[in-house]
């Protein structure tokens, strides 16, 4: 079969052009149409990326809060809270304490598989929307008697063995007291209930809620069942939220190296395995921006070290594999993980092979969340794609710039109303997985632990890394470019569509995926060659558009 | 199973809703406003409520949905958010340059007790609101009714900000459709067309939420009703208002406001509500019934004609909006169906009875529930099995567990791709309806017979 090709098109033809286009001037033009302190706070969060010293790049302003008025990617602390980081688990009923709209655009909206057969219960939420509906009466009354009555209601119905309870906005703001609620209802049903104050107004985006969301896993979950399960070389699996199935190939490749995953946070994930994974010998973070902060406290309280690693690419996935195998220093795990990816790599390198002289050499932005915005960029590289400006809708700094700026960052108002856990060493269960010597030196075998360079080192310079960006910088930067492909959220989808440039989620990957690991990887390069080289966009224009001038020879003639 | 939790045993619930036949007023809000001509919809409130509710409407239309919000912190939500708005009006006039803002409000800035006309009055003298453009407003807690009010509060909006009163009324009607798909409002537009009826209708989201890939984006679509429309919509000479909850508000406050009488219809959905509204546009508008549309009408009773050995008293479950499932029951039991479960998360006095006055004489017991939830409905499904399910996507995973023929129907439609292109209101609009619930009938015969009964004839 023919493969599908695109013509040549107008952007093909200026492909060579983009170098020759100043992004400082761009920049200029942007901030022009601001009104100047929205240009003064904005053009602070829109860096032309630069290399200032030998350790840090261009300082980008990021967590900071939205201007108002401005369109903007992100969402509020309960989506973070609820939707990310909670919604994945599968066996826990997750009641929504607030009017009726949260929990409703929260139900199964992210594409979050899961696999109930594999815990023995089967229970599975994540099916269902559970919420307090709460009407004027509870806004004029309180609504702690609704939210008491709502989690008796579910339990005499469901049996669930773990309810959590998530606070919207108004709740906080007429003063319920969920988390006494919750305290009193565990206590009399006897299974485990806590609650979450992630109102949607607390912090800047939903990156609040991920911090709160990762304070109540620790407080009230992690811990809880000691069982040590057989297996060598236990992991958790943090940050991988299982869109599309991304999780499940993670899982399959662990297996087959012979790692033991304990538990993931948080996708096809259990309760039952959060609840033990604190038994884990190490901890590898997928998003850094979601759930760093559950890796810092299982480390701070029960002495489990943290590695950074990367699932999205073949080449991150081999690298990873190799920092987990160096940092165990075991023979058998080292040669285990070269075989397989030797076992890997030959229909990589033969998907790469086929699709690379179809899409190399074109460009790529990318918009999205704490991390896929950093990750997906070496996934376009092995086709030969060139990202030339990406950026995050809720990261901090160190996203950017790399966690060496952690002590550097300014607590703003806002951050400071999230709770930081003060978080001791366990006095039973602290057990510290290596040589002290090791954990102080955050380095052992020569893998660097709890280590993350950021976005900007792996990007060029002068390319544009852009924080929170607003609905008129993306128009104007796809006007400029014209790449052949942006990646951002539903929201964005279709207003880029509409200038006929295709368009990619990566919060949810459309319908697609999995992305992840070697397979993954496969599926996207792929995906993308659909995407840019569909017959699709040489339809936009009607023939009678490409050439009027004919109506006026049929006139001569 | 999906839903494997739910039980059949069907117990009384007080405080818990699980799964939803309804959300929030704002997108509703949202929605209508965006069937303003140039309009920026505007949320006040914090930033997921905006980023749910565009979200939302874009996974249903599949089109940009733009809007903004006030992005309101935990500061503004303990000062107000005064501050909030007077900069986001400035930086939306500035930066996206809409000619019109409607700004609806949400569960957070209505428990601080924002007043947005007070916020209004600020931004206009301190020159915020640039000569020539537009603010309006709606309230809609989140915690007061549902999406359905949200629509019905912002559609009345436009009549109390803008409709202006006039002696002379002119040879023209105004047509407030409802809460139905773009390609519903433009269906409604050519049968008033056909019939030669003047018109305006608000709010109109044709070419708005359904329209073409050109290579341009607009930011304002080419759709939507004008304010010069809206201020003329005091001077017509009666509204004909589709959908007793979307709709009713905005005409009773036309006819208050402007002295425009009004007739509240049904929804067009199937054969008697499109007579009504028919017969309605030809006496307001003081027309005949072109033959064209005789034509349509007849075809409609031609399919039911042929069609209707296999609707004959087959169980069907609705849930969804009061105004869709009003008329789309009565459409059913005009073609000999039994719509036995019907449930509306929306709470509406006047509903149930409806209901039931119009399954009356059914040979069968008709449950229906206003203020109910996709569980409760689920557990009567079990109880009582059906034929066929007609609802929103969310339906999908009881078609499944089930195993009962579905259509989708309502809002919203997260999987599908079709509804805001192809209407189901009007004669035309009835028999694509129809074709749906033949084809989902008898997709499943041919699934479910047996080799022997295998027909290539149906």
């Amino acid at each position: 079969m023919e493969p599908m090709r695109k013509e040549t098109t107008e952007y093909e033809e200026k492909t060579d052009n983009w170098k020759d286009i100043d992004p400082k001037k761009v920049k200029q033009e942007i901030m022009e149409k601001y009104p100047p302190k929205v240009a003064r706070k904005r053009s602070k969060h829109f860096v032309i990326n630069k290399k200032v010293d030998d350790e840090n790049y261009t300082e980008i302003q990021a967590n900071v809060r939205t201007i108002p008025g401005i369109i903007s990617q992100r969402g509020c602390c309960y989506a973070g809270c609820k939707g990310v980081v909670m919604g994945p688990t599968r066996d826990i009923i997750n009641l929504t304490h607030g009017p009726i709209g949260c929990g409703f655009y929260s139900w199964l909206t992210r594409r979050n598989q899961t696999d109930p057969s594999t815990t023995p219960d089967g229970h599975n939420f994540m099916t269902y929307c559970f919420s307090t509906d709460m009407e004027e009466r509870e806004i004029i009354f309180g609504g702690e008697k609704k939210l008491k009555a709502a989690i008796q209601e579910a339990y005499d119905i469901f049996k669930p063995k773990m309810i959590s309870v998530f606070a919207t906005c108004p709740v906080g703001l007429i003063g319920d007291d969920i988390h006494s609620v919750t305290r009193e209802m565990e206590k009399k049903l006897g299974i485990t209930i806590f609650g979450f104050s992630c109102e949607g107004y607390k912090g800047v985006s939903q990156s609040a809620g991920h911090h709160v969301a990762n304070n109540g896993l620790f407080q009230h979950v992690i811990g809880l069942d000691d069982t040590v399960k057989e297996g060598d070389y236990k992991v958790n699996l943090l940050g991988e939220y299982n869109i599309g199935g991304d999780a499940f190939l993670i899982e399959d490749l662990f297996e087959r190296c012979g790692i033991t995953l304990i538990s993931t946070f948080s996708g096809n994930s259990s309760v039952d395995h959060f609840s033990n994974s604190h038994t884990a010998d190490l901890n590898l973070i997928m998003c850094h921006r979601s759930i760093n902060y559950v890796a810092d406290m299982m480390e701070q309280k029960y002495g489990i070290p943290w590695l950074k690693i990367n699932f999205l690419s073949a080449e991150a996935t081999s690298r990873s594999l190799r920092k987990i195998a160096e940092y165990y220093g075991d023979q058998k795990l080292i040669d285990r993980v070269e075989e397989v990816i030797a076992e890997e790599m030959p229909a990589v390198e033969k998907a790469q092979a086929e699709i690379r002289p179809r899409l190399e050499g074109k460009l790529a932005m990318m918009f999205v969340g704490g991390s896929r915005a950093h990750h997906y960029q070496e996934l376009f590289k092995e086709i030969g794609m060139i990202t030339i400006a990406a950026g995050y809708e809720f990261a901090h700094r160190d996203d950017y710039e790399g966690r060496h700026v952690l002590p550097k960052i300014k607590v703003d108002a806002d951050s400071r109303n999230i709770e930081e856990l003060d978080v001791q060493k366990d006095p039973e269960k602290y057990n510290p997985r290596i040589d002290k010597k090791e954990l102080e030196a955050e380095e052992r075998h020569g893998v660097r632990l709890k280590d993350y360079e950021g976005m900007m080192p792996d990007m060029e310079e002068g390319d544009y890394v852009i924080d929170d960006i607003s609905q008129y910088e993306t128009e104007k930067l796809i006007e400029t470019y014209k790449p052949a492909i942006f990646c951002a959220g539903i929201k964005e989808k279709y207003m880029i569509q509409k200038h006929g440039i295709p368009m990619k989620q990566l919060h949810s990957y459309d319908t697609g995926g999995p992305y992840a690991v070697y397979k993954g990887a496969v599926n996207f390069y792929y995906e993308m060659d659909r995407m840019i080289n569909s017959k699709v966009w040489d339809h936009i224009k009607a023939p009678w558009e490409k050439s009027p001038e004919l109506s006026a020879m049929y006139a001569y003639e | 199973m999906l839903l494997r939790h739910t039980p059949k045993e069907i117990t009384e619930r007080k405080a818990l809703t699980v799964n939803p036949a309804k959300t929030c007023q704002p997108i509703g809000a949202m929605y209508a406003s965006l069937g303003i001509h140039g309009c920026l919809p505007h949320s006040h409130g914090s930033q997921g409520c905006y980023a749910y509710h565009r979200s939302t409407l874009t996974r249903h239309y599949k089109e940009p949905v733009m809007a903004a919000t006030s992005s309101f912190t935990e500061g503004a939500s303990v000062f107000g958010g005064q501050a909030n708005l007077l900069q986001a009006l400035n930086n939306i006039f500035t930066i996206y340059e809409p000619d019109v803002v409607a700004v609806h409000t949400t569960c957070l800035s209505e428990t601080i007790g924002d007043d947005i006309p007070q916020i209004f009055g600020k931004a206009r003298a301190d020159g915020k609101i640039p000569e020539g453009k537009f603010v309006l407003h709606a309230n809609t807690p989140s915690y007061v009714g549902t999406h359905v009010t949200g629509f019905a509060n912002m559609t009345k909006a436009m009549v109390d900000y803008f409709a202006k009163p006039a002696e002379h009324k002119e040879n023209r009607i105004n047509i407030i459709p409802g809460w139905v798909e773009p390609s519903d409002m433009k269906e409604i537009k050519r049968i008033a067309g056909e019939l030669g009826v003047k018109f305006i209708m608000f709010p109109d989201t044709e070419n708005v939420l359904n329209g073409p890939q050109t290579g341009k984006f607009a930011m304002y679509p080419k759709g939507g009703v004008t304010i010069d429309e809206l201020v003329s919509a005091g001077s017509s000479r009666g509204t004909i208002a589709l959908g007793r909850l979307t709709s009713g508000p905005a005409a009773h406050a036309l006819d208050t406001k402007c002295k425009v009488p009004c007739e509240i219809l049904d929804l067009p959905i199937g054969i008697k509500a499109t007579d009504r509204f028919v017969d309605s546009l030809r006496k307001m508008g003081g027309v005949n019934v072109p033959d064209s549309i005789n034509i349509e009408r007849g075809q409609l009773v031609d399919i039911i004609t042929d069609m209707q050995a296999y609707f004959y008293h087959k169980k069907v479950g609705l849930v969804g909006d009061p105004d869709q499932l009003e008329a789309l029951t009565e459409f059913l039991v005009s073609i000999d169906m039994l719509p036995i479960h019907i449930v509306t998360g929306t709470k509406d006095k006047k509903f149930e009875k409806r209901i039931k006055s119009l399954t009356e004489g059914l040979p069968c017991k008709v449950n229906v529930k206003s203020g109910g939830d996709m569980m409760l409905f689920h557990q009567w499904i079990k109880n009582e099995p059906v034929d066929l399910l007609i609802g929103n996507t969310y339906v999908k995973y009881i078609s499944r567990d089930e195993d009962i023929p579905f259509i989708r129907f309502g809002f919203p439609i997260l999987d599908r791709i079709g509804h805001s292109y192809f209407p189901t209101v009007g004669y035309q609009g009835g028999m694509r309806f129809l074709e749906k619930i033949l084809d989902a009938l008898m997709d499943r015969q041919d699934r479910d017979s047996s080799e022997i009964e295998f027909e290539l004839v149906m």
